[in-house]
């Protein structure tokens, strides 16, 4: 789950790392009346959940709450890649000497989190690992041990921060190591973290990202979660545990297991077909959620078929034909379908189906042709 | 022979008055998997399957009393890392955990303390283990496979039932096959199992089944050409995944560019590993 960039810097704020005084709007009178309240030059920044919100113009500097008012409008009125900005984060302006990049992520090859931290900061750091590696120290830290002070001096001379700024750096990195673990986060990211000409380190912008997995212990966190970012047919399908991501093409898939479902996709591109979407329903698949999932699919305008492909191993595929039948009883859906049902009853479960005038198949190759003909005639 | 598990396996399951827990232990004794010891907090002193399988309250507990040599768990994801933990500290030198849905802080802190004792961790987030015909240890339905010379490494369950099938469909047979799990930290990886496959004398041909994210394929194909003899063929799931996005699993993502199916597929291929289109291609490479 991804966090805005305010309410990422709310977090941080809490474990220490100093932030520029500021606001969340959804109006520009209210970014007015928050410049007012901050006095000087304020940013106006859209609160979208994607990169590139500064090349987008989606983040401008206002010289007095009048033109903060007028950015604000602009801004709020904006699409950034296909996001609507609904807020944006009001706060002062920072006066900045240089910028710094710090981040914590987990490193699956490593097992251990990484916090990398680069002189050369403010810009893309991914672009500043694939161009210049040489300027970017990744430092391992120990899940059981914790983020160590002179792990954090190493970092602090690496990128040749002057000692006066040590300390208080040791205790920014600290605070975000604390922001990442305490919240359960795969990535806790400050860029830029800037030295002030008034000679402050303040991180003027912050991202994090949290395992879903863990969500279940921080309940603050998932009330964060910013419905309007995500299509709603994936914020329907999460209620009923089903793990969907809406794609671009025209034949709906249904398929037990993350692996098969992928493999469901590529199979109908391989036959020269377009999946419009990854569905997986899990294992032992009833009828009320094949059902759901029928709805959830289907809620798609472009798409033009359905494929189902299920396995059946413990669950019998009698049975998950009954369930499609029930489901479909209810969903009365009007595009065709074709069902592969492979494993223990098959023949029993396609027969089923076949008497329901479905499209059946037994192999994976015969049920992507199928699906992808189905499409194109319709 | 096979890897990891067969007939002396004397196996423990943790969690094993829970529905899955009962459900599965009840699929693997009707295999003929020697199931000894049940553990559930609280309810040591019970019995389940008509009497069959004793329950005690701990994992040392019930290895001490049954000789217990592989767990597989079945708790909660938010018991799961605990669970490993307990079992890792009984001196258990198989664990096979089947929960999906740890969470990846949790993962990274199991596997550094594991990595600080002899103990091999399959999993989390997997189907488990089988060697047909001998043992069954997770949740790999029993009939959809025979004994072979086969070995079968995997990061999907369903996926990898469907190979399996496909081979039982045509009488190629596995020697083991293992569910290394979807998780973007887990316990063995790809090296882990080929290497063993390398080893085993009745292993004559390897299977492995990747997906996007991470470089555990890259790596393995490294391994494949450097290290092994034995031929291996290969299917990557998640060639149409967009990037950023996890598909159902928690460790298939392509992130910052890296993990996709194509650079995946390069790599094996480079290695000498034949490359299926689809699942069902692979018995026919096998041949």
């Amino acid at each position: 789950m991804k966090l805005h960039e305010y309410q990422s810097k709310q977090l941080f704020s809490k474990y220490g790392v100093p932030i520029p005084k500021g606001r969340v709007a959804a109006t520009a009178s209210e970014a007015k009346q928050i410049a007012e309240e901050l006095g000087g030059r304020v940013v106006i920044k859209s609160q979208v959940l994607v990169g590139g919100r500064g090349k987008a113009g989606g983040i401008k500097v206002a010289k007095d709450p009048g033109e903060a008012e007028t950015l604000a409008t602009q801004i709020l009125a904006m699409t950034i890649k296909s996001l609507p900005v609904r807020k944006v984060l009001v706060d002062e302006a920072a006066d900045i000497a240089q910028e710094i990049y710090l981040g914590i992520t987990n490193d699956r090859a490593a097992k251990k989190p990484v916090m990398m931290a680069s002189a050369a900061g403010g810009v893309d750091i991914e672009e500043v690992a694939a161009t210049t590696p040489e300027k970017i120290i990744k430092i391992h830290i120990d899940p059981l041990l914790g983020l160590r002070d002179y792990q954090t001096r190493d970092i602090a001379a690496f990128i040749d921060l002057p000692r006066d700024y040590w300390r208080d750096f040791g205790r920014i990195a600290n605070g975000l190591w604390q922001a990442y673990s305490a919240n359960d986060a795969t990535l806790a990211e400050i860029n830029p973290l800037v030295i002030t000409r008034d000679k402050r380190l303040v991180a003027l912008d912050g991202k994090m990202l949290i395992d879903d997995n863990a969500l279940f212990r921080h309940g603050d966190l998932a009330d964060m979660r910013d419905l309007d970012e995500e299509a709603p047919a994936e914020t329907e399908a999460r209620k009923y545990g089903l793990s969907f991501i809406k794609l671009d093409g025209n034949i709906g898939c249904m398929v037990n297991g993350a692996g098969l479902a992928m493999t469901s996709m590529d199979i109908l591109k391989l036959f020269g077909g377009e999946p419009a979407n990854f569905l997986d329903i899990g294992g032992g698949a009833g009828a009320e959620k094949v059902a759901a999932a029928m709805r959830i699919i289907l809620s798609d305008p472009n798409v033009k078929a359905v494929l189902y492909n299920i396995f059946g191993g413990i669950t019998r595929c009698d049975e998950v034909a009954r369930g499609i039948l029930v489901a479909m009883e209810e969903v009365k859906p009007k595009v065709p379908m074709v069902v592969r049902l492979v494993g223990t009853n098959a023949e029993e479960g396609r027969k089923l189906l076949a008497d329901a005038n479905m499209i059946t198949a037994e192999t994976l190759a015969d049920a992507a042709q199928k699906a992808v003909a189905a499409a194109q005639a319709a | 022979m096979s890897i990891l598990v067969n007939k002396d396996t004397r196996l423990l399951v943790q969690g094993i008055t829970g529905n899955e827990g009962l459900f599965h232990t009840t699929q693997m004794v009707a295999y003929g998997t020697n199931v000894v010891a049940g553990v559930t907090p609280g309810k040591g002193g019970e019995w389940v399957l008509g009497g069959k399988v004793p329950v005690f309250d701990s994992v040392k507990i019930a290895v001490d009393a049954t000789g217990a040599n592989a767990t597989v768990i079945f708790v909660p994801a938010r018991f799961a890392p605990d669970a490993m933990f307990e079992a890792a500290d009984a001196g258990i030198p198989l664990i096979v955990c089947i929960t999906e849905g740890v969470p990846v802080q949790d993962m990274m802190r199991v596997r550094n303390y594991l990595d600080q004792k002899k103990v091999r961790l399959v999993g989390p987030n997997c189907p488990g283990l089988l060697t047909p015909g001998e043992a069954k240890v997770g949740i790999i339905p029993g009939n959809i496979a025979i004994p072979g010379n086969v070995g079968v490494v995997s990061r999907s369950g369903t996926l990898t039932y469907e190979v399996l099938y496909a081979m039982k469909n045509v009488g190629m047979g596995a020697s083991t096959c293992v569910g290394i799990g979807g998780d973007p930290v887990n316990g063995t990886n790809f090296i882990d199992v080929l290497q063993m496959f390398e080893h085993d004398p009745q292993t004559e041909k390897v299977v492995m089944i990747g997906e996007i994210g991470g470089t555990d394929e890259e790596k393995a194909a490294e391994f494949i050409a450097n290290k092994m003899t034995k031929p291996v063929v290969s299917f990557i799931a998640g060639q149409t995944a967009p990037p950023g996005k996890r598909m159902g699993h928690a460790g298939a993502i392509i992130e910052g560019g890296a993990g996709t199916a194509a650079d995946k597929i390069a790599a094996l291929t480079a290695a000498g590993v034949r490359v299926a289109k689809h699942p069902e291609e692979i018995p026919s490479l096998l041949r």
